[in-house]
């Protein structure tokens, strides 16, 4: 019997996103990527004694503006506490994070799953600062002797978002995901950078017998980076945990780290005790108090989000996929309005950005961001398009030239000389000839057999190197046949 | 509320600290008769009191998000039991 016919899943997520400020949440060091071992530090992150930390107000404004982006309360009075663990990536053997008042409370956001819409709640956001990264001599933590600590990214802001246990299954949870990572994106509070480490998972699971309403015992596996070992980690510990079950055991409620080398989760933390943070408030924080007027304007810096964008697209003519695609990340989405300011087919448009610009950009390994072709350059290629002075055809060709020179398409057509003919008396000429040498394929024509006109077409266009305009050549051969 | 044997035993442990026998009886003590005395505030009526959040009465102290500068290198590994290449070095890690 396969696993899903006898248990039913359930799974909650922990989100740890960095906000992108430009210093630490409670020291003026600088949050910069990369920098040499242990130099953006300070008494505070190092957490030296006498040290005392002061709020960013950045991080604030920022966590306002992700918990509004997903619909949860402000609190108005929040604070922060200590959390305590030993650990030596923590500098002071406690995190300093916000307990029972967090800044955000129940939010959500609308997921979509195989066909489904599901709202997926979520508990509550909070402000708290990463920890250092450690270096280990050997293979992994236990093989190794000894250990190194860089605190550059100690005291970096996160938000810890934490979903209810509200998804089922793992397409559920990946699209949560998916939705949650876009909305911040949107809202720029992080870049959102997966592979540098700027979004981390902690994934919670449990298993129940298939109508059963209470929940089973769940594992939490910490720190993954990508939506892939998501994945990957939800289907090895649905199974091992349904194996468990089987034989009639019980799962035991503990920690689990992810391998992704050998594709396995493995017990991190089991004992009691690890469990046991002894939160306390932090005295040397004061409390936060956000009024009506401060959420009132952050909540004017919000973006329009995927969701309206999506809808104002489809208003515009746009399929409800087009308008998925093109709204999925901001930088595109921001493409397409500025192109669209001074190109009015959106259809088109849409196209042609989901077609050859998504292309070359894909081959190039480009991120929209950095396109060399400007959203106004490409309005101005689609314009001369409409106004006849290049075919489809060899527009693209022209998306090409612009990618890689960065030049406006007017000037590539006129050093290139790509224009359209549209001439009639140029053309004229070599209907013409095409005609006298053609005979057969003209008495076809005269025959009824229309297709053999094509044939015609299409030795005008090759004598042209395609810069015929093709609709006249279909007019004038006509005329000319008849 | 009284504070137990295990109670003193499982905040040691929790705290990495090695507790003799006989400071593990005399914690227990002094414990109870500091959480006895504290206790005293269980008497009082705090129906619609609002839980202190912070004993100085401020709120809102916040700094701009500007850089300033960090310590150089060498000044922060200078208290360090053992250092390596700009890296603090720690013990081997033990996970349970």
């Amino acid at each position: 019997m396969a696993v899903a016919d006898k248990y039913e899943m359930v799974c909650g997520l922990e989100v740890h996103v960095e906000l992108q400020t430009k210093t630490k949440i409670f020291c003026g060091c600088t949050t910069e990527f990369g920098g040499e071992q242990n130099t953006h530090v300070c008494p505070v992150c190092l957490g030296m004694p006498g040290a005392l930390p002061v709020l960013n107000r950045e991080v604030v404004n920022y966590a306002i503006k992700a918990g509004l982006a997903l619909e949860s309360e402000i609190a108005q009075f929040s604070k922060f506490d200590r959390k305590n663990y030993f650990y030596p990536d923590l500098s002071k053997n406690y995190q300093t994070s916000q307990f029972d008042l967090p800044i955000c409370i129940k939010g959500g956001l609308e997921i979509e799953a195989e066909g489904e819409k599901k709202w997926i709640g979520i508990t509550r956001a909070h402000m708290e600062e990463d920890a250092g990264k450690l270096v280990h001599s050997g293979e992994t933590i236990s093989t190794s002797n000894e250990s190194s600590v860089d605190y550059n990214r100690a005291g970096v802001p996160l938000l810890e978002i934490v979903s209810e246990p509200d998804m089922r299954t793992i397409p559920e949870v990946l699209a949560y995901l998916e939705k949650l990572v876009q909305i911040l994106e949107y809202t720029e509070v992080s870049d959102c950078r997966l592979e540098q480490g700027s979004v981390r998972f902690d994934v919670n699971v449990s298993l129940r017998p298939i109508g059963a309403t209470s929940l089973g015992t769940r594992t939490e596996t910490k720190n993954l980076n990508s939506f892939s070992s998501v994945r990957r980690c939800m289907e090895y510990e649905i199974a091992r945990q349904a194996r468990v079950l089987d034989a009639g055991e019980n799962v035991v409620q503990e920690t689990r780290t992810w391998d992704e080398g050998q594709g396995i989760t493995l017990t991190l933390r089991s004992k009691e005790e690890a469990h046991d943070y002894r939160y306390f408030p932090e005295p040397d924080l004061a409390p936060l108090i956000i009024d009506r007027e401060w959420v009132e304007k952050i909540r004017k810096t919000l973006p329009e989000l995927p969701a309206a964008r999506r809808t104002r697209l489809q208003a515009l003519g746009l399929s409800a996929y087009d308008a998925t695609v093109i709204t999925q990340a901001k930088a595109m989405a921001d493409f397409f309005d500025e192109a669209l300011a001074s190109y009015g087919d959106a259809k088109t448009l849409a196209n042609w950005i989901m077609g050859d610009v998504t292309r070359l950009l894909n081959t190039n390994q480009c991120r929209v961001a950095d396109s060399p072709i400007s959203a106004k350059q490409l309005a101005e290629l689609l314009a001369l398009i409409d106004k006849g002075t290049l075919s489809g055809k060899i527009a693209k060709s022209v998306l090409e030239e612009m990618y890689s020179t960065g030049k406006d398409p007017s000037i590539i057509v006129k050093e290139k000389g790509l224009a359209q003919i549209s001439d009639e008396g140029a053309l004229l000429g070599i209907i013409d000839s095409v005609i006298a040498a053609n005979p057969q394929s003209v008495e076809d024509y005269r025959a009824g057999k229309d297709r053999a006109i094509g044939f015609l077409v299409g030795q005008i266009m090759k004598a042209t190197k395609g810069q015929a305009n093709p609709g006249l050549v279909n007019q004038l051969l006509k005329e000319k046949l008849s | 509320m009284t504070i137990s044997r295990e109670d003193v035993e499982y905040v040691a442990a929790l705290a990495r600290l090695e507790l003799t026998e006989q400071e593990t009886q005399e914690y227990t003590e002094q414990l109870n008769s500091i959480l006895g005395y504290a206790a005293m505030l269980e008497r009082l009526d705090t129906d619609g009191v609002v839980p202190t959040a912070h004993a100085v009465p401020l709120h809102n102290v916040l700094r701009e998000d500007q850089v300033s500068p960090s310590i150089p290198q060498e000044k922060a590994l200078q208290n360090a039991p053992d250092a390596d290449e700009g890296f603090f070095r720690v013990p081997k890690i033990s996970l349970t």
